[in-house]
């Protein structure tokens, strides 16, 4: 198990190798001067010059890639042209308040998919089932922009129950465990929930509906075994499916959250690539998408493991 | 005579999920001593693990209608409560099947699952329970049981499975072992040990054990009775050798000629007789074999025969069952 471990830990380094590649020839590749957000209109050909030298962005490509994968490894993803901070932190509290609201919002959708994917597939066919079905079709198929608009009016604007926007009182960005903050989080929670409890839901209900067809469920009523020692068997046997779905579900929240942070002003790394890329920040731009990527790779690395500690009839070979 | 330890009065099982209810089992009547290891044999599709998971009501109720009588150990299996099925399943009367790859729980190490079992039913601590599945494990003859219990269905060979199996179903030391076809899914050699085992068990256990197979080379080695079924019925039932030495039913004959040159030559499967089984959606008014007997008359057609005693233990299903002795001749 350990040398799996270990093995599946070092096929991840050329991956997260292609992935910054990949990362960097993305901002790069793209047209425009990067640097048109901080010059004046009229500055001078010598300003500008030197602004490109200050931020490396005269040295070929190879360089600049090499210069950049050296200094990220060591912590130090550049400074943000329009904002002059240190990259690396702006990014790391975003993704910490990125990474908290997916990881919320994973939970919520993971409790309520797991409850109707539980439910329609024990009775499949049945009214619940359909209901539960029809609530994950919409689930999925609602723009959740929209979902979260129409949250935000009804708590926000006509109960007053809940804040609108921001992630703290007074548009503070840092976090603390209070009442204040939570409240925050719930109206983009929810509504960044909706996707994942569909999508869990369905996992559920078809594995479910799989596994009591299997005879093993009749060798356990057989042994006399009651519903409720039933459905532990059915959990242990849906459990390793059921919680990698849910952590690829996390890697997607991490990376698609532009929108929703956007609805509600969360100040993550969506936010954060929103203003990046109207800015054309690039080393800002480069550092969240790495950062993202990286937690996606890690994310499934953790997946696998897990999913391979569960599972006895995976081959650990 | 001793108080049967299973007694089936006029079962029947309709089911009745699809368009049309399928009758797969049609008034079977059947006794098993204490101690005593009866062998159902029959064509494929002719109720015999219906007339199986009945006895354990594993049967999909919802889908299902059923009648007539079910006793065993002193209950009457088909009115138990739900908590007094579950007492009842595998601690009076337990299963072993097919395919024990799928009968077990993947994701359950064998060792788990018994002591599971164990703990269902009596109430011994855990440590308890795991000597005593590793006592059972020794009894089956696995070799290096104690390793073996850790492991997981996948991890074993067929015929080790199916042994764990056994003494997964012994655990909670039933009275009644119900086997579906133990051994068709494994290799012949395999197949004589698995079947010694059984025979052995049976002694050491008391057990009686009602068993299917399309062996009759295994039927006749292993069990004190036989009863034929064809079309949801016993058509004919007696001891073992008077099956195989005497057959009355034209459906039993049939079976045996089959064979080549009636040898009983273990591991081989019954042949088919020409013409194919009743349409269990549809069935004849009268005796379910007639298209394919080749002593049929009218009045066969017309009722079903009733079972009819010929010596002691011998019933046979045929309106000309004085007939068939000649036949044979
Ligand atoms: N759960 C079920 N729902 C509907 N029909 C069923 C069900 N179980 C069995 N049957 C039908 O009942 C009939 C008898 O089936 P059964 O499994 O008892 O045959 P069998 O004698 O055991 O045959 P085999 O030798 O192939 O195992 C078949 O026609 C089968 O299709
Ligand atoms: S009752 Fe008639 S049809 Fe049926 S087995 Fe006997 S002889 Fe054949
Ligand atoms: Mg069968």
């Amino acid at each position: 198990m350990l040398a799996y471990i270990g093995r599946r830990v070092v096929y991840t380094v050329p991956i997260m190798l292609g992935v910054s590649l990949v990362c960097f020839a993305l901002v790069h590749i793209s047209p425009g001067d990067p640097l048109v957000s901080v010059l004046p209109a009229d500055a001078s050909e010598q300003l500008r010059l030197t602004m490109m030298r200050l931020y490396g962005f005269d040295r070929s490509y190879p360089e600049q890639f090499g210069l950049w994968l050296w200094r990220a490894v060591q912590g130090d993803l550049g400074t943000s042209i329009a904002t002059g901070r240190a990259v690396a932190t702006e990014v790391l509290r975003a993704a910490g308040n990125t990474l908290r609201l997916a990881a919320l919002a994973t939970v919520i959708g993971f409790v309520f998919g797991c409850l109707f994917g539980f439910v329609a597939g024990y009775f499949r066919d049945s009214w619940v089932d359909k209901l539960a079905s029809l609530l994950s079709v919409i689930g999925v198929s609602v723009p959740h922009y929209w979902l979260g608009m129409v949250l935000v009016i009804v708590f926000s604007s006509q109960l007053g129950w809940l804040p609108a926007t921001g992630a703290g009182p007074g548009g503070s960005s840092s976090w603390v465990w209070d009442w204040e903050h939570v409240s925050h989080m719930v109206l983009p929670a929810i509504t960044m929930s909706v996707i994942p409890m569909g999508i869990i839901a369905r996992t559920v209900r078809a594995l479910v509906a799989e596994i009591l067809a299997q005879e093993f469920v009749i060798g356990l009523k057989a042994r006399g075994l009651n519903e409720v020692g039933v459905f532990a068997h059915v959990v242990k046997n849906a459990a390793p499916t059921a919680l990698a779905v849910m952590g690829l579900q996390l890697g997607y929240l991490l990376g698609g959250s532009i929108l929703i942070e956007t609805v509600f002003s969360w100040p993550g790394t969506g936010f954060l690539l929103n203003a990046a890329i109207f800015q054309r920040d690039l080393p800002l731009l480069q550092g969240t998408i790495l950062v993202l990527a990286m937690f996606f790779v890690l994310l499934n690395l953790a997946v696998d493991v897990v999913q391979t500690m569960l599972d006895p009839r995976i081959e650990r070979g | 005579m001793t108080e049967p330890l299973v007694e089936l009065r006029d079962l029947t099982v309709t089911f009745t999920g699809g368009p049309k209810p399928v009758a797969a089992v049609n008034g079977v009547d059947l006794t098993l001593a204490p101690g005593e290891t009866v062998a159902l044999i029959g064509e494929s599709g002719s109720g015999k693990s219906v007339t199986l998971r009945q006895i354990l009501r594993l049967n999909p109720e919802r889908r299902s209608r059923v009648s007539g009588q079910v006793r065993v150990a002193g209950l009457d299996v088909l009115r138990l409560s739900g908590t007094e099925l579950a007492a009842y399943r595998g601690a009076v009367a337990s299963m072993i099947f097919q395919e024990p790859l799928l009968a077990l729980d993947p994701v359950y190490t064998l060792g788990d699952q018994i002591v599971e079992a164990i703990c269902r039913h009596e109430a011994v601590s855990r440590e308890d329970a795991r000597r005593r599945a590793l006592d059972l494990f020794e009894r089956v003859r696995i070799p290096s049981a104690a390793r073996r219990l850790e492991a997981y269905p996948h991890e074993m060979s067929g015929g080790m499975r199916q042994r764990a199996m056994i003494a997964l179903a012994l655990a909670c030391r039933p009275k009644l072992l119900l086997a579906d076809e133990p051994t068709t899914a494994l290799d012949a050699t395999v197949q004589i040990q698995v079947l010694l085992l059984l025979r052995d068990l049976q002694r050491e256990f008391g057990l009686s054990i009602l068993f299917v197979t399309h062996d009759i080379g295994a039927a006749v080695e292993v069990a004190d009775r036989m009863a034929v079924m064809y079309a949801g019925r016993i058509v004919e039932a007696a001891d073992a050798r008077t099956i195989v030495r005497a057959p009355r039913h034209p459906y039993t004959i049939g079976l045996l000629k089959s064979r080549a040159h009636g040898a009983l030559q273990k591991g081989q499967r019954l042949e088919t007789i020409p013409g194919s089984p009743p349409d269990l959606a549809n069935l004849p008014p009268g005796c379910a074999f007639a298209d394919r007997c080749f002593l049929a008359a009218d009045a066969c057609r017309t009722t079903p025969p009733a079972a009819e005693g010929l010596a002691a233990g011998h019933q046979v299903r045929c309106f000309r069952s004085a007939d068939t002795a000649a036949a044979l001749a």
